[in-house]
């Protein structure tokens, strides 16, 4: 390695940048995929992939990817939960590749919600 | 890159990895790969977390979840359910005692809550042995400043404005510490990292080297750039081989960057550091015997003055702090010092890490800011004290610290109200001491360390502490006198004056304060011939409870056959007696007795 030069750090810094806010648990978005057995079964697998996907290709850094289990609504899985940060989350229902690649372009990047994807805003309440 | 979706924050500090941590990390990697997951999940061994009691522990990110007491066995099961159906597992999850409720989310236990991490911020966030998450942390960022944009005078004017005190134990002013040996004459400077941390039950420089190494070498890059030094030693002693390992590596990197060595970052300035390994002697954290050992001499103090900062190290102008000290100066000068200065009291400043250990729930590492109560530390975050037995004291500052009482609970964490109560701020250690605890047979349990560790240079230190230590366990076998007791408090203040270092100096506190503050259990001891706690086996007298060894125990016998003097007597289905000519009182009778017909009078 290289003797740093002190534009090197800051290079080194954002390279593992993503890295560090996803362990301090501090994204701008935070995309939860659902995958019980019944997510799964659906192809939840293949849009966690698609996810995985998009963000290296688009080098996001600030976007927090996560999966939980069966969201209660077997029937119109694979589904995804969209929280910007300071928003209600947004639950999206049967998805496909095609799907969550628009709903991540235009809600989790620039913020609008993909209404006809949309289930609800909002979250069950837990008690 | 292609991102993670999960980190699992692994901790692989000492205790973690001597409850298998390492083995753990590898069934989790196993099982990962197993179930097709290893392209999304990463697993990251990481320095102590801090929640030791809850050990070995993972930290799920960037849910945040906290999983303890884990188990190979358990980690198939964890990563089919959480990581590949998203169903975090309740059962690994810590239980505080009181509700029995299992809570989630780190953040949300007692323990973490309450704890502002300034000298351990990377800690469980980062792998302590790669350099690029340092710096992803801002990391070397303090240095670009200070190298970019200050001149030294500056950086010791920052210093001095935070307030930060010597984390080591005796709490000098960091700033001036640094602006005399900037003022010292001499083209040739050092400074040192005393990570020679020696007290019973303290770990606090241990887990800072083995969670962030990076941080304690910029905070000496920073401090060598400020005084004019050009060369550092980090005097570490070799009973911390995790530390060590660590420490190394972190040395090989930041001079494979440039980060240490010539011309740091394409400046001009050059700075080195090397490591060396001491023996173990307690003594040697004292500074200027730890310099008489780093020159290859007998680790033996030396009179002050004249002091390291004019005359140290191979008789050069030497600056020595604490490895929690240089770890907490990166972040103030990346911060600032008004930033600092605004956490802790009127005189101590910042946060300070204290080991937690002894009769309390919580056992770990905590960060908390000055001027937080003693009551806080050790019912908030550490949880109380186990099986509801009652508080009896609190040991800070370790062998040459004091023993506070309940009654003195509500006292500040700081410097002076420590000093004011008999005890001191010391390098973190805290034990904390229940009910069944003596705190005649505490003191000379810390006396017998200090005995041991004495150098034996100076008289009052060699000769005094070895008769305190004969006086103490005099009265803990029921020989003492009231004589003794004014003939220990004497002593104990002659010692304390006339000794040459400050392991003399503060060996006798533990004396003074539990004499102050358990004055009644010493005269227990002396008037009674009793141990109120039980723990002074010789002043027991130990009796078989006729009925119970009767109708619970049916005369097992063991017992008897346990006696080494063959004092008990008695047969199968009829009570047993202990003979009080023949016993002993080696308490065998009462640690075996699966009745608890034993008891002691």
């Amino acid at each position: 390695m290289s003797k740093l030069k002190i534009e090197d750090l800051q290079k080194i810094n954002e390279k593992v940048r993503q890295t560090m806010l996803l362990r301090e648990g501090n994204g701008r978005a935070r995309i939860t995929v659902h995958m019980g057995t019944c997510g799964i079964a659906a192809g939840a697998r293949k849009i966690m992939d698609t996810l995985l996907k998009i963000i290296e290709e688009k080098n996001v850094k600030d976007v927090i990817l996560t999966n939980s289990g069966c969201a209660g609504l077997c029937s119109r899985e694979p589904m995804a939960t969209v929280e910007l940060v300071g928003e209600a989350p947004v639950k999206y229902v049967d998805l496909t590749e095609d799907k969550i690649h628009k709903i991540f372009v235009e809600h989790v990047q620039d913020g609008k919600i993909v209404t006809e994807y949309a289930l609800a805003v909002g979250s069950e309440r837990t008690h | 890159m292609r991102p993670f979706r999960a980190n699992l924050m692994i901790c692989g500090g000492t205790a973690c990895v001597s409850n298998r941590s390492f083995d753990i990390k590898k069934a989790l990697e196993k099982e990962i790969e197993k179930q097709g997951l290893d392209d999304e999940i990463q697993v990251v061994t990481t320095g102590c977390n801090g929640f030791c009691a809850a050990g070995p522990l993972m930290v799920v990110q960037p849910e945040g979840i906290f999983y303890g007491h884990l188990m190979e066995k358990d980690i198939p099961f964890l990563v089919e359910e959480h990581f590949l159906k998203g169903r975090p597992v309740k059962n690994l999850m810590y239980v505080p005692p009181e509700t029995e409720v299992p809570i989630p989310k780190m953040n949300d236990i007692d323990f973490f809550k309450g704890q502002i991490l300034i000298a351990l911020r990377n800690r469980g966030l980062i792998d302590p042995e790669k350099i690029d998450e340092y710096i992803g942390r801002e990391g070397y960022y303090g240095l670009l400043k200070v190298l970019t944009s200050m001149t030294p005078d500056e950086v010791i004017k920052e210093i001095k404005d935070s307030g930060l005190r010597g984390r080591g134990g005796a709490g000098f002013p960091t700033g001036v510490k640094w602006e005399l040996t900037r003022a010292a004459d001499g083209d040739l400077k050092y400074i040192v990292c005393n990570a020679d941390e020696g007290d019973p039950g303290a770990f606090m420089d241990r887990s800072i080297i083995e969670s962030d190494p990076h941080s304690v070498l910029e905070g000496m890059v920073i401090g060598a750039y400020a005084m004019g030094a050009s060369q550092g030693y980090i005097y570490i002693r070799n009973e911390y081989p995790l530390a060590l390992q660590r420490l190394l590596i972190a040395i090989d990197q930041a001079r494979d960057y440039g980060l240490i060595g010539e011309n740091i970052l394409g400046s001009n300035f050059s700075f080195d550091i090397n490591v060396t390994r001491g023996a173990g002697a307690f003594v040697c954290g004292e500074e200027t015997a730890l310099i008489s050992s780093i020159e290859g001499k007998l680790g033996n103090p030396k009179p002050r003055p004249p002091y390291p900062t004019t005359s140290g190290l191979w008789g050069k102008p030497t600056n020595i702090n604490n490895v929690e000290t240089w770890a907490n100066i990166p972040v103030i000068i990346n911060r600032g010092a008004n930033w600092y200065s605004e956490i802790g009291t009127e005189t101590s400043k910042g946060t300070k890490v204290f080991s937690l250990v002894g009769k309390i729930n919580n056992t770990g590492l905590v960060e908390v800011p000055m001027g937080i109560t003693l009551n806080d530390i050790v019912n908030k975050i550490g949880g109380g004290i186990p099986d509801g037995k009652k508080f009896k004291a609190i040991q800070t500052g370790g062998p040459s610290g004091g023993c506070i009482p309940a009654e003195k609970l509500d006292l500040p964490v700081d410097y002076e109200s420590l000093a004011k109560a008999g005890s001191m701020m010391g390098s973190g250690g805290m034990v904390v001491m229940d009910e069944t605890t003596c705190m005649v047979d505490v003191a000379r349990y810390f006396l017998t360390f200090t005995k041991d560790e004495s150098c034996g240079k100076c008289t009052p230190c060699r000769e005094g502490i070895a008769q305190l230590h004969r006086i103490l366990t005099k009265i803990t076998e029921g020989e003492g006198t009231m004589e003794d007791l004014e003939l220990l408090e004497n002593l104990a203040n002659v010692i304390k004056d006339t000794s040459l270092c400050g392991l003399g100096k503060s060996a006798p506190n533990p004396v003074l304060t539990t004499m102050r503050y358990f004055k009644d259990e010493y005269l227990a001891h002396i008037t009674d011939k009793k141990c109120p706690a039980r723990v002074c086996r010789q002043l027991n007298t130990y009796v078989i409870n006729a009925e119970i060894c009767a109708s619970k125990g049916h005369g097992c016998g063991v017992c008897r056959r346990e006696c080494p003097e063959q004092a008990i007597s008695g047969e199968k289905n009829i009570s047993h007696i202990i003979d009080q000519e023949k016993c002993v009182k080696c308490g065998v009778c009462f640690d075996v007795c699966k009745f608890n017909a034993v008891t002691i009078e």
